[in-house]
C-alpha cells in the first residue's frame, strides 16, 4: 500500500512543477539512493576501498570545519590550539554514513550527533565508534533531517552536510530542514558536487569507471550549482561565507583547494540571527 | 526521546575533555610507544610529548640500557655529534639546548675538505665566518639534555632496562600493536616509533626490506689535544686519504675530537699503539704529501688558473689544520661503518626513525641530523592529523612522514655513499675527476649553497 502511494508521489513529481513538489514530497530521503548505500555498506571501514576518497577528503573538509568555527568565533579560545578545539560544540552531521566525519570531528572535542536514514550505516557506524574507547562524545541515530529537525530546533552549533545533498529528494527542503537545527549564528557546512559537464565527465564517468566510487553513486540530475546553493541557504535565513573548489588527485590520492569549483566544491554558511 | 539521547550523550562527554585517550582502561596501554631511548629515540619522545596538540596523549619511551645518570665533567666524552642549524633550533624549541648551552659546544664557523692525493679543496662557510655551520656537542650531552627534560614531563613514562623482545604489529585496521619486553611485560599502543637503532627490532617485526652494505672500514674517535692554544678552534677539517678520512672535530681552543675512517686492520692496529706512536701516525697522516700524479697536478693547476681568471674563489688553502701533540688518555674508541637504508619506514601503526630506517657513512656528519630531520618532520605530521581529528596511526599521515623524508634522505645517503666510494681510491682518472669536482664546486657558489641547504635540513 505504501509503496504504491509513492510511487504515485514519485508520479505526481514529474508532473509538477518544482516549486510545488516541496509540497507532494514527504520525505528528503531517496529510497533508491538508500538501497544503493545499504549495498555497499560492508566495506565502508576498510582503508583499500572505495571509501578511499572519502577518507582522504578529511584532510580537508575537518580542517575546513575547524577552522570555519573558529574564525566565527564559536571555538572557546581557550581550547583553541589545544587538540580538543570542538569542545563545547553541538556538531549535527546529517547523512553521516558509516561515521567518516563524525569520527574526526568527535576526536576534536565536539559532541557529535550522526544521523543516517539507513540502519545498517548507522549500525556499522556504531560498531566502529565503539572500538574506540575516546569516541564517548558521539552518538548515532537512525532518522530522516525532516524527523530529527522537528525535535531538535536550534540545538546545534554547527550543522555539517558533507557529500549527503546530492542524494536526497527535494534538495532545499533538505538544507532548509538543516538550518532548523542551527542555534542562530551556527554555523552550516556542506560539500558537494557541481552541474557542469566537468563534474559530469569526472564524479561519474571518470570516478565509476576508475573505482574511486560504486557504480550508479551519482546522478547527475541531482548536482547542484554553487549559486542555487547559495540561494537554497539564502532562502533558509544563511549567509554564504566560502565557496572553495576541492580538487581530488586519483594517482596520489589526495584533495586539495582550488579556486576552480567546476567539479566538487565546499561551502560554508552562518544562520543569521533574526 | 532524541532530546534525552543526545543529552546523555553531551553529560557524559563534558566529563572527558581533557581526559582523553588517558582515560583508557588499561594501564599498559599508550598512545605512542617509542622503542629505543639514544638521542634519536629520547628526543622524538621530548618533542611529542612537547607538542601542545599531542598533551592529551600518553606517550611510553622503553630504553634497553640502565638509567642514565653521566653528569657533564671537565674531560671530554669521545663521542661526538656536529649538529645542524636546523638541529639546533629543534634543540631550542624542546628545551635541550639551554643544558646544552650551559655546560659546552662548539660552534664551526667553516668546513675544510682536502684531498691528499692532489691537495684540492672545498671549504663551507656562511657569510665569512658570521654564521655557525654546525654544532660540535658530546653524545652524552646531548641524553643528559633530553634525560632532564623529559623528567619533568606528566605525559611521558620512561621505562629503563626494557629490552624489547618481540613486537606484534596490527594485522588488521584496529588491532593494538603489542610491544613485549625480554623480561615479560608487555605493552599496548596505537603507534609505535622505532628508534631502536641498526639492528632495529622494530624493523625486524615490520618486515621491510633493508638494502645494507659494510664499508669494511671502521669509525676511530679520540679526544685530541692541540699543539698550539690557538685563539679560535672553529673550523671542522677533513682530509681524505687514500685509505679513508680523517676529520677533526673542534672542541674548545686547546682541543678536538677526531673521527678517523680506516680499513678494519688499520684500525685494530691503531688501537694497540701507544699514544704517542698514536699521534706520531695521525700526524703523519695529516700532513703527509702524498706523490702526486702529474696529469692531476697539471690538470688541477690548469683549471685553478682559469678559475682564477674569471675570478673565482681561488683554491688555495688559506689555512692549515693544527698539528696534534698528544691524546687524552683512554679517549680512543672505534665502531664499525655501514650503509643501510629501509625500503619503508612505516606500516599501519608503525614508524621508523632515524638509525632505524637509515644509516650513513660519518664522513659528511649527517647521519644522526638525518634522524633529527625525520623528528621535525613526524612532530609536524602527527601534529596535524590530531588537529584534524586523525587517529595517530593513520596510514596516509604515515605515508606523508615516508614521502617527505625519503625525498631528503635518500639523495644525501647516496651522495654520501658515492663520497665515500669515490675517495677510497688512488685510481687516476678518478682522482683527476674527483679534483677537479672538487675545484668546481669550491668556486661555484650556487652548487656550494645547494649542498649547504640540504645539509641543514
Amino acid at each position: 500500500m505504501l509503496k504504491t502511494v509513492e510511487k504515485l508521489i514519485i508520479k505526481w513529481k514529474s508532473i509538477l512543477p518544482n516549486s510545488l513538489r516541496s509540497l507532494a514530497t514527504t520525505t528528503t530521503i531517496d529510497e533508491r539512493e538508500l538501497k544503493n548505500f545499504e549495498k555497499h555498506s560492508e566495506s565502508w571501514w576498510d582503508q583499500s576501498n572505495e571509501g578511499n576518497a572519502l577518507h582522504s577528503m578529511n584532510f580537508l573538509r575537518v580542517p575546513f570545519i575547524r577552522d570555519g568555527l573558529i574564525d566565527t568565533c564559536l571555538v572557546n579560545e581557550k581550547y583553541r590550539d589545544t587538540a580538543v578545539p570542538l569542545t563545547g560544540l553541538k556538531i549535527l552531521d546529517v547523512g553521516c554514513g558509516g561515521g567518516y566525519l563524525s569520527e574526526p570531528l568527535a576526536r576534536l572535542g565536539g559532541e557529535v550527533v550522526g544521523i543516517d536514514a539507513s540502519n545498517n550505516l548507522v549500525t556499522i557506524a556504531r560498531e566502529h565508534a565503539g572500538k574506540d574507547k575516546t569516541l564517548n562524545n558521539l552518538t548515532y541515530m537512525v532518522s530522516s533531517i525532516e524527523d530529527f529537525s522537528s525535535k531538535n530546533l536550534e540545538i546545534f552549533d554547527a550543522v555539517v552536510a558533507s557529500e549527503v545533498i546530492e542524494h536526497v529528494n527535494d534538495q532545499s527542503r533538505f538544507v532548509n530542514e538543516c538550518v532548523k537545527c542551527l542555534k542562530p549564528d551556527g554555523s552550516i557546512f556542506l560539500t558537494t558536487i557541481n552541474k557542469t559537464f566537468l563534474s559530469k565527465l569526472f564524479a561519474i564517468c571518470v570516478a565509476e569507471t576508475m573505482g574511486i566510487v560504486p557504480v550508479g553513486t551519482h546522478e547527475y540530475d541531482k548536482f547542484i550549482e554553487p549559486h542555487i546553493l547559495q540561494r537554497m541557504l539564502e532562502d533558509s535565513n544563511c549567509c554564504t561565507r566560502i565557496i572553495h573548489g576541492m580538487f581530488y588527485n586519483y594517482l596520489t590520492n589526495n584533495w586539495s583547494w582550488v579556486s576552480d569549483t567546476s567539479i566538487c566544491y565546499a561551502t560554508h554558511a552562518v544562520k543569521v540571527s533574526s | 526521546m532524541l532530546n534525552a539521547v543526545l543529552r546523555k550523550s553531551f553529560s557524559k562527554s563534558a566529563c572527558r575533555r581533557f581526559a582523553s585517550s588517558t582515560s583508557l582502561s588499561s594501564e599498559n596501554h599508550y598512545d605512542i610507544i617509542v622503542a629505543g631511548g639514544g638521542m634519536v629515540g629520547s628526543t622524538l619522545a621530548c618533542t611529542l610529548s612537547k607538542n601542545p596538540i599531542l598533551s592529551n596523549r600518553k606517550i611510553l619511551l622503553l630504553e634497553a640500557s640502565k638509567e642514565f645518570n653521566w653528569k657533564p665533567t671537565e674531560k671530554y666524552s669521545n663521542r661526538v655529534v656536529a649538529l645542524n642549524p636546523n638541529t639546533r633550533k629543534l634543540f631550542e624549541k624542546i628545551g635541550f639546548w639551554k643544558h646544552i648551552e650551559n655546560v659546552r659546544y662548539s660552534p664551526v664557523c667553516k668546513i675544510q675538505a682536502w684531498d691528499a692525493l692532489s691537495e684540492s679543496m672545498i671549504s663551507f662557510d656562511s657569510n665569512n665566518h658570521v654564521d655557525e655551520v654546525a654544532y660540535i656537542v658530546e653524545n652524552s650531552l646531548i641524553l643528559y639534555a633530553a634525560n632532564i627534560e623529559n623528567q619533568s614531563l606528566h605525559n611521558l613514562n620512561i621505562i629503563n632496562d626494557a629490552k624489547i623482545k618481540s613486537c606484534n604489529l596490527a594485522i588488521h585496521e584496529d588491532e593494538e600493536i603489542q610491544v613485549e619486553l625480554e623480561n615479560g611485560a608487555s605493552y599496548t599502543c596505537e603507534l609505535l616509533l622505532g628508534c631502536d637503532g641498526v639492528n632495529s627490532k622494530v624493523r625486524e617485526a615490520m618486515g621491510v626490506q633493508y638494502v645494507g652494505w659494510n664499508y669494511k672500514q671502521m669509525g676511530l674517535v679520540a679526544t685530541l689535544n692541540l699543539s698550539e692554544d690557538t685563539e679560535e678552534n672553529r673550523i671542522a677539517w677533513q682530509r681524505y686519504i687514500p685509505t679513508g678520512t680523517i676529520a677533526l672535530l673542534p672542541l674548545n681552543t686547546k682541543q678536538s675530537s677526531l673521527v678517523w675512517c680506516n680499513t678494519n686492520e688499520n684500525i685494530k692496529q691503531l688501537l694497540k699503539l701507544s699514544p704517542e706512536q698514536f699521534v706520531d701516525e695521525l700526524n703523519s697522516a695529516l700532513w703527509k704529501q702524498y706523490e702526486k700524479n702529474d696529469i692531476v697536478n697539471q690538470a688541477t693547476k690548469c683549471l685553478g688558473s682559469i678559475l682564477k681568471t674569471l675570478d673565482a674563489p681561488a683554491n688555495i688553502m688559506q689555512q692549515l689544520p693544527p698539528s696534534i701533540c698528544s691524546i687524552e688518555e683512554s679517549s680512543r674508541a672505534a665502531f664499525p661503518l655501514g650503509f643501510g637504508h629501509a625500503a619503508n619506514y612505516i606500516r599501519k601503526g608503525v614508524a621508523l626513525v632515524g638509525d632505524a630506517a637509515h644509516r650513513v657513512h660519518p664522513l659528511g656528519g649527517q647521519g644522526v641530523n638525518l634522524g633529527f630531520g625525520d623528528i621535525c618532520s613526524l612532530d609536524e605530521i602527527l601534529g596535524n592529523a590530531a588537529y584534524s581529528g586523525r587517529k595517530l596511526n593513520n596510514l596516509l599521515d604515515l605515508r606523508k612522514y615516508e614521502t617527505a623524508r625519503q625525498r631528503h634522505n635518500v639523495p644525501t645517503m647516496l651522495a654520501l655513499d658515492g663520497l665515500q666510494k669515490l675517495y677510497t681510491t688512488d685510481f687516476t682518472p678518478v682522482v683527476l675527476l674527483r679534483s677537479l669536482g672538487l675545484q668546481l664546486t669550491h668556486a661555484l657558489t650556487p652548487v656550494k649553497r645547494a649542498i649547504i641547504e640540504q645539509a641543514s635540513h
